[in-house]
């Protein structure tokens, strides 16, 4: 068989009569023109200011930190270990550690800056954190007169609650909430374990400085 | 005075004078005032002049918004909708956003003619505009040779576009003003010749008289316009068409090709004098609706016998609707033409079918008017038109496309 007939089919008859086509195409977009009024799925625009389309929970742009319970100070959970900081690519994250008045770490930022006029959307920060602490917004409404003081987002306005997080992203979010939880068992657990062993130790010890005490006595007796 | 001033054969209620309301009260009050023979007259048809531009210019804000709304539509969009009821206020929008705009001159421009072709550009068409009969009782300017008038006003047109792609001293309006000329002067032909067969059988220049004869009706509902002859139809077709062509509406927008050419011979405009070649554009589709109009689907007669009691100028508007309706779908509808397909569409398909109306209507004139006009002229026009299918079909469109570059 002829490879190269069967690649090029015969071209099909073109002979019309001049103007039908002219008058199928009339025909689909005066279909389109009538439908557009009474068929919803037609008309696909959202009404923008007064209404949003719904954003994919894969949507993201500038990221934003996570902090469980109500008080966002108190639950948040970065620990100003600054590894975002240093990963970020653009060098748009500055950070700065709060430490008590004898100058020990508490383990938390006292400044969080994230510049969003450099801040490039990669996801490195969020991908880096071991804390679980910084991820990737989906809030687009972002503009402002303000050139430098508007982009340049601080604790106040990077910290967001763990629900949002669930909102936004319930699939990741929750992944993160039952892998935390499972830690923390583990912690709880660990702890207990240790509780359990120290206060075994100490029983034991007490056993044994007993024990050696009574055969001390003996020992002494002897 | 009011009643007065609605005098008319018809009674009061047929509301056939209202159109005409502005220049009889004019009349009226100069010749309370005393003033002469002449000045009564002259001031008479002053006010029917701004009636007419009123009223057209009223009828390009809306169309400006109904284009804009008819093409969201057609492609499953809104359209505007933010300014007022349903965007009722984006005509006054624009029109501010016009006006505020800077205006800008190029520095190579010709100052002067820069200057006067947005100004000449929307002449034409009003003077043209005056000449059509819109109801029974109102042409607002009655001319014995109204067709002859109309053309020949509707020629000036090219002048202004030439003048604009001139005196812009660039290349792209130069460019689109040369499209323009080739463009307007090679459909003016077929314009021309299929009215030309409306004259023939008429036997009048004058637009009232050619309205007046296409009264009555076939079969006692068919009416009797001139579309509905075998002549009359082809034609029509080729007038509508070479309308299209004229006023420089898609599929035929050339001289103003975005795509190519920026905006032909309006590139070098901003602001207010952009919107004269807009308005001129409009009142031009307008003119030329309204001739088409009168030549073949009869003026301001009623469609159906019984409706005449609603007022003709009623019939008339309805008609220039839906006759723009079908330019906007057209809009919606048809890719921009190649020039060369532009130029052998005129000089091939649509002058050789306008001279043919021209046999074709003498012969139905000649025939009585009845079946075996039907008979004679029925094939008359089909069998050149079939040959020019078969000729278009075999010669200009290939069998197969070959792309030299992507196929390899
Ligand atoms: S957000 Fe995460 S990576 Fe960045 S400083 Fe806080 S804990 Fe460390
Ligand atoms: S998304 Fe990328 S650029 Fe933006 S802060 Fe995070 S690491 Fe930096």
């Amino acid at each position: 068989m002829n490879q190269d007939k069967m690649e090029t089919p015969a071209a099909p008859a073109r002979w019309t009569w001049p103007g039908l086509g002219l008058l199928q195409g009339l025909a689909v977009s005066g279909k389109n023109f009538v439908q557009s009024f009474y068929k919803k799925e037609r008309m696909t625009t959202v009404q923008y200011p007064e209404e949003r389309a719904p954003i994919s929970p894969n949507f993201r742009n500038f990221p934003f930190l996570c902090y469980d319970g109500d008080d966002p100070k108190a639950g948040l959970r970065c620990t100003a270990c600054t590894i975002c900081e240093k990963e970020c690519p653009p060098q748009c994250i500055y950070i700065v550690l709060d430490r008590d008045e004898n100058g020990k770490s508490l383990k938390r930022p006292k400044v969080f800056d994230i510049d969003i006029s450099v801040c490039m959307n990669c996801g490195i920060c969020a991908e880096v954190c071991p804390f679980d602490s910084i991820y990737m917004d989906g809030e687009y409404e972002l503009s402002t007169d303000d050139r430098f003081g508007g982009l340049m987002l601080g604790l106040d306005r990077l910290s967001k609650s763990a629900d949002y997080h669930m909102k936004l992203r319930p699939e990741q979010a929750t992944e993160v909430m039952e892998r935390r939880k499972a830690e923390e068992e583990k912690k709880a657990a660990a702890a207990a374990a240790k509780a359990a062993k120290a206060k075994a130790d100490q029983e034991a010890k007490e056993k044994a400085a007993a024990e050696a005490g009574a055969s001390g006595e003996k020992g002494d007796e002897a | 005075m009011m009643l007065a001033a609605i005098q008319t054969d018809e009674s009061l209620w047929s509301l056939e004078w209202l159109p005409r309301l502005p220049q009889r009260l004019v009349e009226m009050l100069l010749h309370k005032l005393g003033a002469s023979e002449w000045f009564v007259d002259f001031g008479g048809l002053l006010a029917a002049a701004v009636t007419v531009v009123a009223v057209f210019l009223g009828a390009f804000a809306l169309l400006s918004l109904i284009e804009r709304k008819t093409l969201a539509r057609v492609q499953n969009r809104i359209g505007p909708n933010r300014a007022g009821w349903f965007g009722i206020l984006q005509p006054v929008a624009d029109g501010i956003k016009m006006l505020t705009k800077e205006d800008i001159v190029p520095a190579r421009a010709e100052k002067l003619l820069h200057l006067l072709a947005p100004i000449l550009i929307g002449l034409p068409a009003i003077l043209a505009l005056g000449v059509i009969p819109y109801g029974r009782e109102w042409t607002p300017v009655s001319l014995d040779l109204g067709l002859l008038f109309f053309f020949s006003i509707g020629a000036l047109t090219e002048v202004s576009v030439f003048m604009a792609g001139w005196a812009s001293g660039s290349k792209f309006p130069m460019l689109g003003a040369m499209r323009a000329i080739s463009q307007m002067v090679s459909y003016e032909l077929p314009l021309l010749l299929s009215a030309l067969g409306v004259v023939m059988v008429t036997g009048s220049l004058s637009l009232p008289e050619i309205v007046a004869r296409q009264e009555g009706y076939h079969l006692g509902f068919l009416p009797a316009w001139n579309l509905l002859t075998p002549w009359g139809l082809v034609g029509g077709l080729v007038f509508f068409i070479a309308a299209l062509a004229e006023s420089n509406r898609s599929p035929f927008d050339l001289p103003e090709g975005e795509s190519e050419i920026v905006a032909g011979h309006m590139t070098e405009y901003s602001g207010f004098k952009y919107a004269l070649f807009f308005m001129g554009e409009y009142l031009g589709l307008f003119a030329i609706s309204g001739l088409g109009i009168t030549l073949f689907l009869g003026g301001w007669q009623a469609p159906l016998p019984g409706l005449e009691f609603v007022p003709s100028w009623i019939w008339f508007f309805g008609k220039l609707a839906l006759v723009i309706f079908l330019f906007l779908w057209i809009r919606a509808t048809f890719p921009r033409l190649r020039i060369d397909q532009l130029m052998r569409f005129a000089w091939l398909c649509l002058i050789p079918m306008a001279l043919l109306t021209l046999p074709a209507a003498a012969i139905w004139h000649f025939t009585g008017r009845g079946f075996l006009s039907w008979v004679v002229t029925v094939p008359l026009l089909m069998i050149p038109w079939g040959i020019l299918t078969v000729i278009f079909n075999k010669r200009l469109a290939p069998a197969t496309r070959t792309y030299r570059f992507a196929d390899s």
